[in-house]
């Protein structure tokens, strides 16, 4: 324990000097901005900044570009509140709830707890890293691809209890989620699949340009075409700050969410993606009327958020304690070390404790400036839905426009977010919802992945599932899961059969 | 307020078409009067970017314009050299090519749309990150004759990880395997990240990959490494014997990294940008970046173009038999 203190007090030495403090407002900063922007995300702006870094010494350099990336999660939640655009695959969920807030005109509010949230989280998960970092590193080891697959599984599911209407259609958009994610080149061949010989589908589509043609370009859509609703965002603009009600409403969830996504985060294999998927299903399975959930109900949006921040600080630790970069951000982190010298692995944290316990503690220092940059300009963010909205869709267009083209550098996926903005448009008029469809989209290209590793490393034994425990164990869950998920449903199309007969 | 905002979009958009690359033309006589652009065909943060990122710095420095990085992935590095192969030959465009992208991309790609040895104008060799046959740290072979055997004994029952079709670690493990007579079964993932972390599981057995990537795992102890692909052994890994030292004669190969630009480069600014290259790598401190991460710098009578274009003749001639007869090996 006196240890933890000695390496924190390390750590905030660090942290604390003028120049790493300056340099984590400054990364704290920019990814508030590239956040908000939609499209734009922490991966093109960390390739950008990396060259500036260069002169820097190696903890500052990573401080900031860490700051950039927990700043982003902070940042995508204000879009994906304001203009329904969910700039990253964790802040889907928050649209759901998030966005309807804002709707009633309770954005402030929304925006608020999504900020207290996200702070709680971090800090809960910070402290995590710091005393339970090295130990917590042999979680991920125990996760082989039969166990990955059964937690996909598992989020596949938490899809099946998101839907708002109905189930089938729920499953329907799932399945068209996983179709969409076996486009490209099959991992194991290396042959093209359904790509209709297109070039720019070899790599199969990415998630953002989906996300944002069926949330973003979608959304425009609608209002443009129903000019009542566009107002009803304008017309009141209510509490700028969440009040004690709504801070006890929101308490659990936030606890909840924050245990949820540190646990999920650590998992290499991007499983901090579930984080905010699982956290909001078990809201709704606690919640004492579940239909308010999709209405703007405010655990809808605190639980996600921050079980995205939690989820987004501990997959830190695979970085930190194995050297494993556990999604693309991360990676780019490791290419970023690197640059400075620095090769992360096991070896990290006993040869450079510098840089381990000072990354550590900038990542509190830097929470709390996300949330005094983020509540002040909750008012900012909030007055500008009084834009007209003829002067704000341009706009946004633009800005997705703008973030899509930088991510890859091809035009073809600026087409397709405007191809898959119209499909949007039409789901959305049938009554399908797209969150399942990209929670299946996500889920998917993963879900193919280990499937077939694991059957590779059984040598074609599906029995594999069930006999390591893990895996057996999340299997059981996602069943119990299904079956209270249907129970409902079943019995309500028996009552609807037997009373149309 | 709103001033505040419009300035920072403005500032934003300034920075972004900056960063694209869209400013005017130039001529040949004053190059490089613009930001010059550097493919990189794989992901910001792996060996291939890290080179790159690393000479770009210096060479920006002693061209007076900006190199900057754009990395454009895909389809095992070929999306990003195909597009830059098309681009412009002005000597803005150029790219980082690699062991892949250019010795084993023909045989594994079949409507690849440019020729190795042909579609590019080569400036030079930039550095090479050899080869390490790593093994999950309970393999109990002792030392690399005995790994053979294992893997040879084991048939399929052995596990190689490799990170995806024209990966590194799939093109040296399959001559890896080629070279030893080995048949194990060949377990893919997207990515060195995910593949490393299931060797130290211990839920595959072993996998050969660039030294830049396991050094660390294996200092650390997580994982074994048997031998070091190059003719001497790396100052990072001082205990790993060469292939050769280990009894395997006929094993060495390194993931080396090259410069190249589209066909048909005015000879000036090709001689400007080798110019650039070569004061990079005799840099001390490029040289010593580069060395640190365990690549080796090549000396200057094997860097220049007439050196890169033999070698890149030379890798296609080595992988494309090996990689063939893989391919026609599995269904």
């Amino acid at each position: 324990m006196s240890d933890l203190f000695a390496n924190l007090g390390l750590g905030f030495a660090v942290a604390l000097s003028l120049q790493n403090l300056a340099l984590c407002f400054m990364g704290c900063l920019v990814g508030t901005l590239i956040g908000v922007l939609p499209g734009v995300g922490p991966i093109a702006t960390i390739a950008m900044l990396l060259p500036i870094t260069f002169g820097l010494d190696p903890v500052g350099a990573l401080i900031m570009l860490a700051g950039i990336y927990y700043g982003a999660q902070y940042g995508g939640s204000t879009t994906a509140i304001l203009v329904n655009i969910p700039g990253e695959a964790t802040s889907v969920v928050t649209t759901l709830d998030g966005h309807q807030m804002a709707r009633q005109g309770r954005a402030g509010i929304a925006l608020g707890i999504a900020a207290i949230g996200s702070f709680f989280a971090g800090t809960v998960a910070t402290l995590l890293i710091a005393a339970l970092g090295a130990p917590l590193t042999r979680l991920a080891l125990v996760f082989g691809p039969a166990e990955y697959f059964a937690l996909m599984v598992m989020g596949l599911v938490f899809a099946v209890v998101l839907a708002r209407g109905s189930i089938l259609k729920a499953v329907a958009m799932i399945l068209i989620g996983i179709l969409l994610a076996s486009i490209g080149t099959d991992l194991e061949t290396g042959q093209d699949r359904m790509t209709f010989g297109f070039a720019f589908l070899t790599d199969g589509i990415d998630f953002s340009v989906l996300a944002m043609g069926l949330f973003g370009v979608a959304e425009i859509l609608r209002n443009l075409d129903q000019s009542e609703t566009r107002d009803v965002v304008r017309q009141r603009i209510g509490r700028l700050l969440p009040g004690l009600t709504d801070l006890r409403q929101a308490a659990g969830p936030v606890l909840r969410g924050t245990a949820i996504g540190s646990i999920l985060g650590i998992l290499p294999g991007n499983g901090a993606v579930l984080g905010p998927f699982a956290a909001y299903s078990v809201e709704k399975r606690l919640a004492r009327d579940p239909r308010r959930f999709g209405q703007g109900a405010i655990e809808g949006v605190a639980g996600p958020e921050s079980a995205n921040n939690a989820g987004a600080q501990t997959s830190f630790i695979p970085l930190l304690t194995l050297g494993i970069p556990p999604n693309a951000v991360m990676a780019l982190m490791v290419g970023a070390m690197t640059i400075h010298g620095i090769v992360p692995g096991p070896g990290v944290m006993t040869k450079n404790p510098n840089l381990f316990w000072g990354m550590i503690a900038s990542m509190w220092l830097g929470n709390l400036m996300l949330l005094v940059i983020n509540l002040p300009l909750v008012g900012i963010w909030v007055s500008l839905l009084k834009v007209p909205y003829r002067l704000m869709f341009p706009a946004i267009l633009m800005f997705c426009a703008i973030g899509i083209y930088s991510i890859n550098a091809t035009p073809t996926d600026v087409m397709l977010i405007g191809a898959f903005g119209l499909c949007g448009y039409l789901l959305i008029k049938f009554g399908f919802e797209p969150a399942p469809l990209l929670l299946g989209f996500v889920l998917g290209r993963l879900m193919e992945e280990y499937l077939r590793r694991a059957l590779t490393l059984s040598r074609g034994d599906p029995m594999v599932f069930l006999e390591r425990p893990v895996s057996a164990v999340l299997f059981a869950v996602s069943a119990v899961l299904l079956v209270a998920a249907l129970m409902p449903a079943l019995r309500r199309s028996r009552d609807e059969v037997f009373t149309e007969a | 307020m709103k001033d505040a905002t419009t300035r920072t979009v403005r500032s934003l958009c300034l920075a972004l078409t900056a960063t694209l690359g869209l400013a005017g033309h130039a001529r040949a006589d004053a190059f490089p009067q613009r930001p010059i652009t550097m493919v990189v065909p794989f992901a910001a943060g792996g060996p291939t970017d890290v080179i790159a990122r690393i000479v770009a710095e210096h060479m920006s420095r002693s061209l007076g314009q900006q190199v900057v990085i754009e990395n454009v992935t895909g389809a095992g590095g070929t999306t990003g050299i195909t597009r830059a192969s098309q681009a412009a030959p002005d000597g803005y465009t150029v790219m980082m090519g690699h062991m892949g992208t250019h010795g084993a991309a023909p045989a594994l790609f079949k409507g690849l749309r440019y020729d190795p040895a042909k579609s590019f104008d080569p400036i030079g060799l930039a550095a090479g990150t050899p080869i390490v046959i790593v093994a999950r740290k309970d393999f109990a072979a002792p030392d690399l004759k005995a790994f053979i055997a294992a893997v040879k004994s084991g048939g399929t029952s052995i596990n190689q990880a490799h990170a995806g079709v024209g990966s590194v670690s799939h093109s040296t493990g399959i001559l890896f395997d080629a070279k030893t007579g080995a048949k194990p079964t060949l377990v893919v993932y997207r990515g060195t990240g995910p593949a490393l972390n299931d060797l130290m599981a211990g839920q595959v057995d072993f996998m050969t990959d660039q030294i830049v990537n396991v050094a660390p795992q294996i200092t650390g102890g997580t994982i074994k490494a048997y031998a070091i692909a190059t003719p001497e052994r790396s100052t990072v890994l001082p205990d790993v014997p060469t292939t050769k030292e280990a009894g395997l004669d006929d094993y060495e190969v390194s993931a080396w990294n090259a410069v190249f630009a589209p066909k048909g480069l005015p000879k000036e600014v090709g001689a400007k940008l080798e110019a650039a290259l070569g004061k990079a790598l005799e840099d001390e401190t490029t040289r010593k970046r580069i060395l640190d991460l365990g690549g080796t710098v090549p000396g200057s009578g094997e860097r220049g173009p007439a050196a890169l274009q033999r070698l890149v003749e030379s890798e296609v001639a080595r992988w494309t038999p090996v990689l063939r007869a893989a391919a026609d090996g599995t269904p």
